[in-house]
């Protein structure tokens, strides 16, 4: 168990600097994946199966595909242009040690041994539905309000880009007249550039606003 | 077979902390800020986890669950930010948004 | 009658307040009848008033009108009261007579001027003010008026404000009179505090009883009061403001500073008289400075061109006179020659006035000349003053009152033979200078045109001073010359006589040294007419030689005290204020702002509004925090 708690250990810690490390976007965030992978089995050696299998799902699997997905939709060059320069990680690396050290001193002030015994997910679970049953109304909530408000939060993406296009189309065939002028709202028009969005044909479903180049 | 000992799991989330908090003040790009945020709340799910463990109680596992809802949470918030920042600033370059400058 | 006292300053102090207060609405008419007409009302009760009190005398020969209580603050209480004794009625007689003929040409002289109204507004007021010093029974109202009349002198020598030099000029006059002024408020503290009051009677007694004769503190206390009349009467070393306080309108030029306000130097002498008896040295200090002036003027006037600035230098000349006079103890003799010199010097003024106004503004008397045919009155007026002012003998009142002032200077206990001499100099150069401007403006070929001439109201007054001019001095003839003398009996009731008990007494009373006198000024009219009539072009030709020409330009430059203070005073300050302008005090406050701002600089640069610096601070802050937790 300690031997394979060592070498998951290393492949957490490894992986995670790869994570760190890496320009390219989506080959980092699959080493993050890996990472995830190595701390289920620490927790599977720490005798938390229940746990091990939640990371794996839901962390590993919802949570980095999440990632994926928005990384997917955002349409982030493959290798980005932005490259942490060599020296940009000293003081970062300065205060991490300090914190690091701190960390280490203050948790190994005594060095109790495990209990070892497995802890199931039956009593997970029943710890669930007893005392911490509040809790997990709460969490859920918590996820209803992350739903809905990250729902809101894109949709606002999408209708601002609907606007702007709408703008861009009908920029085209608008000539200026005083009278017009005059009933128009004040609208906040933002000129159109190059970059985002370019002029194109309005996409067939409102949803797929996301085309073209970035 | 031999317990893991509490320290060396601690030790181990105080590591994985460290690092997703360097990443944190060092890469620009929001997506990898986010997934550094995701570290450390890994590393503190670890720490729970070891805790419970020390004591054969599920309350690490709990808290764990707990961390880990809050996370998926807040990782769907933050991205669908992520994608607001990337159309408003056209890029993913945390360090863009200065507004709050001076 | 005497009880209409108060009327006296009061009349043109009304003029004054109805001047400033319809202004506009009253116009020019208003203006005339106001200004001129509240002077002259003073003047009818001045003359009933004095009228009444040389005919029938008061109690103690001195009339003591109290209004009110001014201030009343831990037993110092100065009250707005006047008091009428002999000096007091010559004094208030010249100037509201005087003064009502000067307003009287100034109607005319000024009637183009678009500053009318404001001319009259600060004419009353300075009509008010000197009747108010030489009517004041304590030295804080004397003080008063003291003030009022340098403000109006300031406002009035910058009347024409829109030319800076005018306003520098006014200026100049105020700060120098200043400097006399401070030490005479620091006289006033020290009688004051030593004396504890400042009524003038009771104070002269306290004087006489308390402080013994030469002590230090009354010579420190009348050295203080000389030091405003020397400021004030533009006397040496403060005479430089008085020429150039020629910019002001002649009216102002004869008022002012030729008649009444340069004469209350000698007033305040002639008031505090007591104390002067008491502290000889100063006595001999108020000598020396007559003197000294006297001597430094007459030589100044004698190369001037302007025609004004001959004048003031003549007036500084003839006051001091009237110090010379004062400092030997001929008090009465003192104020005889201010009378005399109120008429011809007021005279010569606006006769001056009309000749500029006629040659439209012309100053410079070498562009003058040949106007005695075409302004006959101004011409024989102007030499009558010319010769009172030369002291010409019998028919001019500057004659006698010129000839007490000599005789007493040799003949008083406190006299001797340099003052004599000097004074008799001083009036063969007065002689000389007053006779060369008759010369060379009236007589010679015309080089400037007659523009306007004069009408009434310019030339009666210049005729009635004419008048005055001969037969005012025939109220004090000498001893050997019959003795008509009802002035000297007169101020005998204010003024102790002098003592002819000098070494040369009996010469310097004789009938001889008036005969020196006499053939000094004669000689001095006869060189005059010599030097500037036939022997013009040889004068000048040796007053520009290399050899003469500094000397020349020395004296026309008042002896260089103008360029010695500008350097020991002037620059000085002027440097200080350029070095100091940065207000070294302020640069504390400044420099705290300044901390502030830069800690705001700095704070601010670490605002970057970057998410990653807020993360590095709040993580540096937890490492922080863990320290102290972890190692606690």
């Amino acid at each position: 168990m300690t031997a394979l708690f060592w070498i998951a250990a290393v492949v957490a810690v490894l992986s995670t600097l790869v994570v760190v490390t890496r320009t390219n976007l989506v080959h980092a965030l699959l080493w993050l994946v890996v990472s995830l992978f190595a701390v289920a089995v620490v927790f599977y050696t720490l005798g938390a199966p229940f746990v091990a299998a939640l990371e794996v799902i839901v962390y590993a699997g919802a949570i980095m595909m999440l990632f994926l997905f928005a990384v997917m939709l955002l349409n982030v060059r493959a290798d980005s242009p932005v490259k942490v320069p060599g020296w940009a990680w000293v003081g970062p690396g300065i205060l991490v040690a300090l914190l690091l050290a701190e960390l280490v001193y203050g948790l190994t002030r005594t060095s109790p041994s495990l209990a070892g015994a497995e802890v199931g997910p039956g009593a997970v679970s029943a710890a669930l539905y007893g005392p911490y049953v509040l809790g997990v109304e709460l969490a859920s909530m918590l996820l209803l309000a992350a739903l809905i408000g990250a729902r809101h939060v894109a949709a606002r993406a999408r209708d601002e880009l609907e606007a702007h296009e709408a703008f861009a189309r009908g920029a085209a065939a608008f000539t200026p007249d005083d009278a017009t002028l005059e009933h128009e709202p004040a609208e906040p028009a933002p000129a159109p550039d190059e970059e985002w969005p370019p002029a194109q044909t309005p996409p067939a479903s409102p949803d797929g606003a996301w085309e073209g180049d970035a | 077979m031999a317990s893991v000992s509490l320290d060396h799991a601690l030790i181990l989330a105080a590591i994985l902390f460290a690092i997703g908090f360097a990443g944190l003040l060092a890469r620009r790009n929001l997506i990898v800020v986010l997934a550094c945020i995701e570290i450390m709340l890994n590393a503190a799910g670890l720490a729970f986890v070891a805790a419970g463990a020390r004591w054969g109680r599920a309350d690490g596992q709990v808290m764990f669950l707990f961390v880990l809802a809050m996370a998926a949470a807040e990782v769907a918030v933050g991205l669908a930010i992520a994608i607001r920042f990337r159309q408003s600033l056209h890029s993913l370059d945390v360090d863009d948004a200065d507004e709050m400058k001076g | 009658m005497l009880s209409l006292l108060w009327l006296i300053p009061t009349l043109p102090a009304a003029g004054f307040v109805l001047l400033v207060l319809f202004n506009r609405r009253l116009g020019r008419t208003g203006a005339t009848w106001i200004g001129a007409g509240s002077v002259g009302l003073s003047a009818l009760v001045a003359l009933l008033v004095c009228g009444s009190f040389v005919v029938s005398p008061p109690a103690g020969d001195a009339y003591h009108q109290v209004l009110w209580t001014w201030l009343d603050v831990a037993g110092f209480a100065p009250s707005i009261g006047f008091y009428l004794d002999a000096v007091a009625v010559i004094w208030a007689l010249v100037i509201t007579f005087v003064g009502f003929l000067i307003h009287l040409y100034s109607t005319e002289h000024m009637e183009h001027d678009e500053g009318y109204t404001r001319f009259f507004m600060y004419l009353n007021l300075f009509v008010a003010s000197m009747l108010v010093l030489v009517l004041a029974d304590n030295l804080l109202l004397l003080y008063l008026g003291w003030e009022g009349v340098g403000l109006c002198s300031y406002l009035l020598i910058s009347f024409w404000q829109k030319d800076p030099q005018n306003v520098y000029c006014g200026r100049k006059a105020f700060i120098v009179t200043r400097v006399g002024d401070t030490a005479m408020i620091v006289g006033l503290f020290l009688l004051l505090t030593q004396l504890g009051t400042l009524q003038i009677q009771p104070l002269m007694h306290a004087a006489q009883a308390h402080w013994a004769p030469d002590s230090g503190v009354a010579i420190a206390a009348a050295l203080l009061l000389l030091g405003g009349a020397v400021g004030k009467s533009a006397q040496v070393p403060l005479q430089t403001w008085l020429p150039d306080a020629m910019a002001g309108p002649s009216p102002v030029s004869a008022l002012i500073h030729a008649a009444t306000m340069v004469t209350a130097g000698v007033y305040l002498i002639a008031r505090t008289h007591v104390l002067f008896q008491i502290a000889g040295d100063a006595r001999l200090v108020v000598a020396v400075v007559g003197i000294v002036t006297l001597l430094i003027a007459g030589f100044s006037a004698l190369v001037q061109h302007d025609l004004k600035r001959s004048l003031a230098y003549s007036t500084i000349s003839q006051i001091g006179y009237m110090f010379l006079a004062l400092g030997v103890a001929g008090w009465e003799a003192g104020v005889f020659h201010f009378m005399t010199h109120a008429f011809f010097k007021a005279l010569l003024f606006l006769g001056a006035g009309v000749i500029i106004e006629a040659l439209d503004d012309e100053h410079d008397i070498f562009r003058m000349g040949g106007l005695r045919r075409e302004l006959p009155a101004v011409f024989w007026t102007f030499t009558i003053g010319a010769a009172a002012l030369a002291a010409l003998p019998f028919i001019t009142d500057g004659f006698y009152s010129k000839d007490l002032i000599i005789a007493t200077s040799l003949g008083s206990v406190d006299g001797n033979a340099w003052f004599y001499v000097g004074s008799i100099v001083g009036a063969f150069l007065t002689a000389l200078y007053s006779f060369r401007l008759v010369w060379i403006v009236f007589f010679g070929e015309r080089h400037t045109e007659v523009a306007r001439r004069p009408r009434w109201r310019q030339l009666v007054p210049l005729y009635v001073l004419a008048a005055l001019s001969i037969i005012g001095g025939f109220v004090w003839m000498p001893v050997w010359l019959g003795g008509f003398n009802p002035l000297q009996t007169f101020l005998d009731t204010a003024l102790p006589a002098t003592e002819f008990t000098g070494t040369h007494a009996a010469f310097a009373d004789s009938a001889l040294a008036a005969w020196i006198t006499i053939a000094i000024v004669a000689g001095g009219i006869a060189f005059s007419y010599l030097f500037w009539m036939p022997w013009r072009e040889s004068t000048h030709a040796f007053a520009e030689s290399p050899a003469v020409r500094p000397l020349t330009v020395f004296w026309m430059n008042d002896w260089g005290f103008d360029w010695a203070y500008d350097r020991v005073f002037v620059r000085p300050i002027r440097w200080l204020a350029h070095v100091g302008r940065h207000d070294a005090v302020d640069y504390i406050f400044r420099g705290i702002a300044w901390v502030n701002v830069a800690a705001w600089r700095t704070l601010s640069a670490g605002q970057t509004g970057r998410l990653r610096g807020y993360v590095a601070v709040a993580g540096f802050g937890i490492v922080l925090v863990l320290a102290l937790v972890v190692l606690r």
